[in-house]
């Protein structure tokens, strides 16, 4: 790796994201590792204090105009086009969130750079850059290599440390002046998250449903065991998009992060999106009829067998301890 | 508005994922193919604008094993035309995807109708070169946004709900031409009946456009190509539904969650 290396801050209304101290924390390691600077993005309007938070980079390189209002992903790529030209950058880590989802893609057609996507892990093997990435919802892993140690990766969330104990150094600040070009894709406001009957974060017991319930129908199957187990049910995606449950119920990457005394996974495959939002419960129990099925690998314990045959008898036997 | 749909269909991963001989890439011959989830609620997407506010819509896909089944749906859903870009696509990516979408919407000097919408997955389960999206909105130059759960037409262009995170969402405005990575449709995916992809088989009415291979930018290396050693494993609890769910009581019991 010849040049320096560059996270793309995310924010999102004022507040630095996790995946911001995820990126900083690989990319001091990093710059340790091949003596490269390391530079901090900070792109958006009213973004100058968070500046002083970013100190495990070198040099923060901030950009602030009242355009960069929840900028769409083409100008947010042609600002780090200008600035890894500037800086003379070789490697630029993104964020594989919703938030910034585009942005690598749309800047390594733009600087003729290779984007790695679901990067969760980044290392230097005699100087040359090598990522591991996870493809076919975690089931596959893939060792790439970078040609010449430039490119652009896309971080996958949740699987680097947060580094946050190096913030406190104090990093130097450069404002930049870089030509912001006008999108036509304007942000006009955000919509605030349906407020659900209940808060799923708040909850000790979670019985959560994933396409294996099969239909509708099949949801009393887990309403009943939530309720014995004084719980209450939350979902994968696809039930949320069939509108079998509300959106406020949604766990994982695009829904919430819940943190139970328990989680039963009834049918849930494991996609790497869904367990972002439910790896941190105490005690996770799944039950899926595919032994291969990644759940396995984050629960505690498991069950290889049909939900709708063995959530039933499981419902009764606890009514029954319970009295 | 003329709605096109740009599918690439995804190894299906219910079944078993073998690595090839070459240790970096799967096993082609085992694969089944699919349409991933966020493909099919960009088909949906397209049918809901048509719905409402009239216009086309264009189901256009890449070759691959299983793709005839998946445009002859598209045509019993509601599309108007089911086009097949043929050519050896498959284990190709995102980046050569974009490309051979692209020469299709621009085929010879027919520049991209000036009300086009093109509709295509946010994100899928393959894309580790990139999403398809941002590289075809660069290709036709022409605004893109991903992420999309929400289309409505607002005067000459697009009002467009993303969503963030957490169940935060955001709107924004966008002039057509433009492209939107779907992430889900407002409503679920319809269910169509086999008997209507059935009509639809015997309506041939599916066209085949020839697409050289499009040259790709120079990339990163695939070094290896493995199954993930698992960090931890849960324990497995086995029997038949009456043992396992006393032994499923016995470990809620363990661990004083009941
Ligand atoms: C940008 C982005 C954001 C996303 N955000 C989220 C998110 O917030 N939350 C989320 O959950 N997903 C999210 N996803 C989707 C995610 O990738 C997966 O598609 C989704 O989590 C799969 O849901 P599932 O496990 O219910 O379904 P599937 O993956 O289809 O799994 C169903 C499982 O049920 C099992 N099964 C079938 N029948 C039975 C039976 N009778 N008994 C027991 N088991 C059975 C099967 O073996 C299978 O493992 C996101 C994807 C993207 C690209």
């Amino acid at each position: 790796m010849s040049g320096g290396i560059l996270i793309l801050v995310e924010h999102l209304k004022g507040e630095l994201s996790q995946i911001s101290y995820e990126m900083l924390g690989i990319g001091r390691k990093l710059a340790e590792a091949s003596r490269a600077p390391l530079y901090a993005a900070l792109l958006g309007s009213d973004v100058t204090a968070l500046a002083n938070r970013l100190g495990a980079a070198d040099k923060v390189l901030l950009v602030e105009d009242s355009r960069l209002t929840m900028p769409p992903a083409g100008t947010v790529a042609s600002l780090l086009k200008v600035l890894i030209e500037q800086q003379q950058v070789s490697l630029v880590l993104v964020g594989g969130t919703n938030i910034t989802m585009g942005v690598g893609s749309m800047l390594s057609v733009r600087a003729h750079l290779p984007f790695v996507n679901f990067c969760r892990e980044v290392r230097l093997e005699n100087g040359a850059v090598v990522l591991t990435s996870q493809l076919f919802g975690g089931k596959i892993f893939s060792d790439v290599r970078l040609p010449d140690g430039r490119g652009i990766v896309s971080v996958y969330p949740g699987a680097f440390p947060a580094d946050h104990d190096r913030s406190e150094r104090a990093s130097a600040v450069e404002n930049v002046p870089v030509p912001i070009e006008t999108s036509s894709v304007v942000f006009k406001r955000f919509i605030e998250p349906e407020v659900g009957d209940v808060d799923i974060t708040k909850q000790n017991v979670l019985v959560a449903v994933g396409r294996g319930i099969q239909n509708e129908d099949n949801l009393a199957l887990a309403e009943d065991l939530a309720a014995a187990l004084g719980g209450v049910i939350c979902a994968s995606r696809p039930i949320i998009d069939q509108g079998w449950v509300p959106l406020s119920r949604q766990v994982g990457k695009s829904g919430m992060i819940v943190k139970p005394k328990l989680y039963l996974a009834l049918g849930i495959s494991g996609a790497p999106e869904h367990v972002e939002g439910m790896q941190g419960s105490q005690s996770i129990i799944a039950i899926n009829t595919d032994a291969q099925a990644p759940i396995f690998d984050v629960a505690h314990y498991g069950v290889c067998g049909d939900l709708l045959e063995i959530v039933p008898v499981l419902t009764e036997k606890i009514k029954a301890r319970k009295g | 508005m003329q709605a096109f749909v740009l599918l690439k269909l995804s190894p299906d991963t219910v079944d078993e994922l073998t690595v090839a001989a070459d240790g970096k890439s799967l096993e082609t011959e085992a694969l089944r193919f699919k349409l991933g989830d966020s493909d099919e609620h960009a088909l949906e997407q397209a049918l809901l604008l048509k719905e409402k506010y009239g216009g086309t819509v264009t189901a256009v896909a890449l070759e691959a094993l299983e793709v005839d089944d998946v445009l002859f749906t598209a045509l019993a859903k509601g599309a108007d035309r089911a086009v097949k870009l043929s050519g050896e696509f498959t284990g190709s990516q995102s980046h050569a995807a974009a490309g051979a979408m692209g020469s299709f919407l621009q085929s010879g000097d027919a520049a991209l109708p000036a009300d086009a919408l093109i509709l295509l997955r946010s994100q899928a389960i393959d894309d580790l070169d990139g999403e398809i999206g941002p590289f075809l909105a660069d290709l036709l130059g022409v605004p893109y946004v991903g992420g999309v759960t929400g289309v409505a037409v607002a005067g000459e262009g697009l009002l467009v709900t993303k969503e963030f995170a957490g169940g935060l969402r955001g709107e924004f405005t966008l002039p057509l031409p433009a492209v939107l990575g779907i992430q889900s449709a407002e409503k679920p995916p319809r269910y169509v009946p086999i008997a209507k992809v059935r009509a639809a088989m015997k309506s041939g009415r599916m066209e085949t456009a020839e697409i050289p291979l499009p040259a790709t930018p120079a990339s990163f290396t695939v070094e290896r190509m493995y199954k993930p050693q698992a960090a931890g494993r849960a324990e497995m609890l086995e029997g038949a539904p009456e043992i396992v769910a006393d032994r499923l009581v016995a470990v809620l019991a363990k661990n004083n969650l009941i």
